[in-house]
């Protein structure tokens, strides 16, 4: 990677920030489910490493949750950006230079950001923890030059039309750095009291709701068509799916404060956006669903179908959640406890993992020209990755269940914590498992790279058979 | 960029977007900006300080530069007898809160009862200030706002700080940092939600609660008691030094983190504080092979396990 940060651009070969991209993800996806497992066990067992400063829960927790949205999933989209854009508009990528330089600074901002979480530098609001000269680094050395990046390899495509995955790459690069701007300008300029909660909670839904789920859905619109042969079943309906994402996933935010004392307005506001959330939501599993139509046997067969496919499904349940659990009507007994961090974990390590997992899994392959070293390891890796979140979805569930009961018929405390004792370790086996299968994930793609198949010229990579 | 439809397509973008931006943020902002804090609101941020997070002054969140919150029953100009006070000391070079920064945030009438009755403009942060949180009826509302007891009494931080004993001084703004820093938010809210949630962990907030206050960490994950009136079920500071040191020591089935390295290396007394034997002897305790758990030390007033247990004994 070194080497090519000073090289001529021309140099450098194509897909090579997309390839370090691609590695660094898996890392990053190793350090943050690591980091979730370990905070896990701590709540589990509570003497389990203690009296260290550094390592004590409050220290940590921040770090596994920023750790996973902008190593993981967000280094996952840059890397699925730097080799979609450029396929979908039959060129090259704008700038291959840039785009190293990008995974390097990437890699070192959050690095350095995440370290300086962990010693305990934080801003005190959720999901916008970094401290504000990280906040300024992540938009102008990291967000800014991948939305260049990617509106230039659009702009100067060599096909007529923009296929609806770049719409998504496009549009989402441009709103997250709004998203981040915005979103921490509390610390900027100082604001305080409501404004600060809820500009907390406005970066917070829009971070999910206009970067990582929009993005996540252009990944499966590339490879479900791609992989299957198929074409979209419908581009009217990814219209439906871009637009109502725009206008109604970008007004919700005020539902993740609905008894804090905000104005009445903007929470009825919010909660009625809320659940149109589930216009873009069916428009994008029908959509998908029915592109698999009469190719359902790669469901079973095909590694970046069984990912990608899974993620798409999850997006049911998910957004039968997020629509309906924040209206007020639900919101009050279920606010707050585990069944939110269930439905968080839904949305980032089921739905949105799976696809990026499949993104990762067919770019690497493509651009390294290489088959996949072995797929019963892909397979460990996915019901590791499955079982694993669904142990953790389902216990922290009926926690949340719990939690809310105990909260309705005011339930001492302490009489939560200890019924939800069990679940909590099963949280920390589930969380556990998906650690391990990422570990198997990192040698998988590794050995991919040093000994899998050569793929043959105008070949791709699910033309070939798995061998292992 | 040769299509028609993306021309139009992009200014659909910029007006589908702009309305929601407009919607989301213009209409909110300019709707809480009206709010006018309530007294409450004035005795948080006093006690806070100008920020409870990441700052210039304080960059490693070690509660520096931050203000003393003391209780004084005499007044340290005249030394005669006053009712029980609250004062806010701000030594020189601690940063004002916002509302005395940028007094706008405290609405109409607050902002203007503080600058004319209580004259906070005559504040200087180079210099220190006293603060303190008064009421006026006017037209039958009660007003509150905050006076500069330097200007309009002649207290001066040194001389608050003579009257006030150890017992009376609480290191509020110290204390919120270890709240932020330590995480004690990502399990115990600030925020009672509704329904019997109230009944339970008390009132809810109210809208001017908050002018002035940042982070306001609401919390969104609560594994353990709400903590916004804490100080008003438990004041024991017994109880909240054992529990900070090893829960398990007052609530056997707590999965709250020990926050023991937040005593230091030597208690009040200035003996070193020997975490080793401590927790070889708790260990013992647990096993049934000793019959009371080990003394826990008594933080020293610099400590920031002080500085926390002040914080969360005046969450009210």
């Amino acid at each position: 990677m070194f080497k090519y940060l000073f090289a001529k651009n021309e140099d450098i070969p194509p897909g090579s920030a997309a390839i370090f991209f691609g590695f660094s993800s898996i890392l990053w996806f190793i350090v943050g489910t690591g980091l979730g497992s370990f905070n896990a066990a701590k709540l589990a067992f509570p003497d389990f490493v203690t009296g260290i400063e550094m390592l004590s829960f409050g220290h940590m927790r921040q770090v596994h949750v920023l750790a996973v949205i902008l190593g993981w999933i967000s280094m996952a989209f840059a890397m699925a950006m730097m080799y979609i854009t450029p396929a979908l508009g039959n060129t090259k990528l704008w700038s291959e230079k840039l785009g190293v330089w990008n995974c390097f600074i990437w890699n070192l901002g959050l690095g350095l950001g995440l370290t300086l979480l962990w010693f305990g530098m934080s801003s005190g609001r959720e999901y916008s923890d970094m401290i504000w000269p990280i906040d300024l680094a992540i938009i102008f050395g990291i967000l800014t030059p991948l939305c260049l990046n990617v509106a230039m390899t659009i702009k100067t495509r060599r096909t007529q039309g923009i296929y609806t995955t770049n719409w998504f790459f496009g549009a989402a690069t441009f709103m997250v750095i709004i998203v981040f701007t915005v979103g921490n300008s509390p610390e900027f300029f100082q604001l305080t009291g409501l404004t600060e909660a809820y500009l907390t909670w406005w970066f917070a839904h829009n971070v999910l709701g206009l970067w990582i789920t929009p993005v996540a859905a252009a990944i499966s619109y590339y490879i479900v068509p791609k992989v299957t042969g198929n074409p979209l079943y419908s581009h009217r309906i990814g219209h439906l799916h871009f637009w109502s994402v725009v206008v109604f996933y970008s007004t919700p935010a005020a539902h993740h404060l609905m008894s804090s004392p905000l104005p009445e307005w903007l929470k009825s506001f919010a909660s009625v956006e809320g659940v149109l959330i589930l216009v873009p939501a069916i428009a994008f599993v029908s959509n998908l669903l029915l592109t698999m139509t009469g190719k359902w046997k790669m469901f079973v067969e095909n590694v970046e179908i069984k990912f990608t496919i899974t993620g798409v499904l999850m997006a049911i349940p998910l957004n039968m959640q997020g629509g309906f659990q924040q209206t007020r009507a639900i919101n009050w007994y279920i606010h707050g406890t585990g069944w939110i961090v269930a439905h968080a974990h839904l949305a980032l390590l089921g739905f949105s993992t799976f696809l990026e997992a499949a993104a990762v899994y067919y770019g690497l392959q493509t651009l390294l020209r290489r088959k996949l070293y072995s797929l019963a390891l892909a397979n460990f890796h996915f019901w590791m990755l499955l079982v694993g979140f669904t142990t953790y979805w389902i216990s922290m569930t009926i926690a949340g269940l719990i939690q809310g009961a105990g909260k309705i018929y005011e339930v001492p405390y302490i009489d939560v914590v200890i019924a939800e004792h069990p679940y909590m370790i099963a949280r920390w086996v589930g969380g556990t498992m998906v650690f391990l299968g990422n570990c198997v994930w990192l040698f998988n793609m590794w050995k991919t790279m040093r000994q899998g198949t050569v793929i043959p010229a105008g070949r791709l990579p699910h033309e070939l058979a798995y061998e292992r | 960029m040769a299509f028609r439809e993306y021309t139009i397509g992009a200014r659909m973008f910029g007006l589908a977007f702009g309305t929601s931006m407009f919607i989301t943020l213009y209409m909110p902002a300019t709707d809480i900006r009206n709010v006018s804090v309530t007294e409450i609101g004035l005795h948080r941020q006093l006690g806070f300080g100008r920020v409870g997070g990441f700052s210039y002054e304080d960059p490693f969140l070690k509660g520096e530069a931050k203000p003393q919150t003391v209780d004084i029953t005499t007044d340290p100009k005249t030394g005669a007898s006053i009712e029980a006070t609250r004062a806010y000391v701000y030594q020189a070079g601690v940063p004002f809160p916002n509302g005395i920064r940028h007094p706008i945030i405290l609405g109409e009438k607050p902002e203007e009862k503080s600058k004319n009755v209580g004259k906070i403009s005559q504040a200087d942060d180079t210099q220190g200030a006293v603060f303190i949180v008064r009421e006026i009826d006017e037209g039958g509302e009660t007003i509150p706002f905050i006076e500069n007891a330097t200007a309009t009494r002649g207290w001066t931080p040194a001389d608050v700080m003579k009257v006030a004993t150890d017992e009376n001084t609480y290191h509020i703004g110290k204390g919120k940092i270890m709240f932020v820093r330590e995480g004690c938010w990502w399990c115990h809210t600030l925020l009672p939600e509704q329904t019997q949630d109230w009944q339970y962990f008390g009132a809810p907030p109210m809208l001017g609660d908050f002018n002035g206050e940042s982070p306001t960490a609401f919390g969104s994950d609560r594994k353990a008691p709400d903590l916004t009136h804490v100080g008003s079920r438990n004041s024991s500071r017994e109880w909240m030094m054992m529990h900070f040191f090893n829960p398990r020591l007052v609530q056997p089935h707590s999965i709250m983190p020990r926050y023991d390295y937040l005593w230091g290396e030597n208690d009040a007394s200035g003996t070193p504080i020997n975490y080793d034997q401590w927790r070889t002897e708790y260990n013992q305790y647990v096993a049934n092979e000793r019959v009371y758990p080990p003394e826990v030390p008594i933080p020293a007033a610099e400590s920031e396990a002080r500085a926390l247990i002040d914080f969360v004994l005046n969450l009210k």
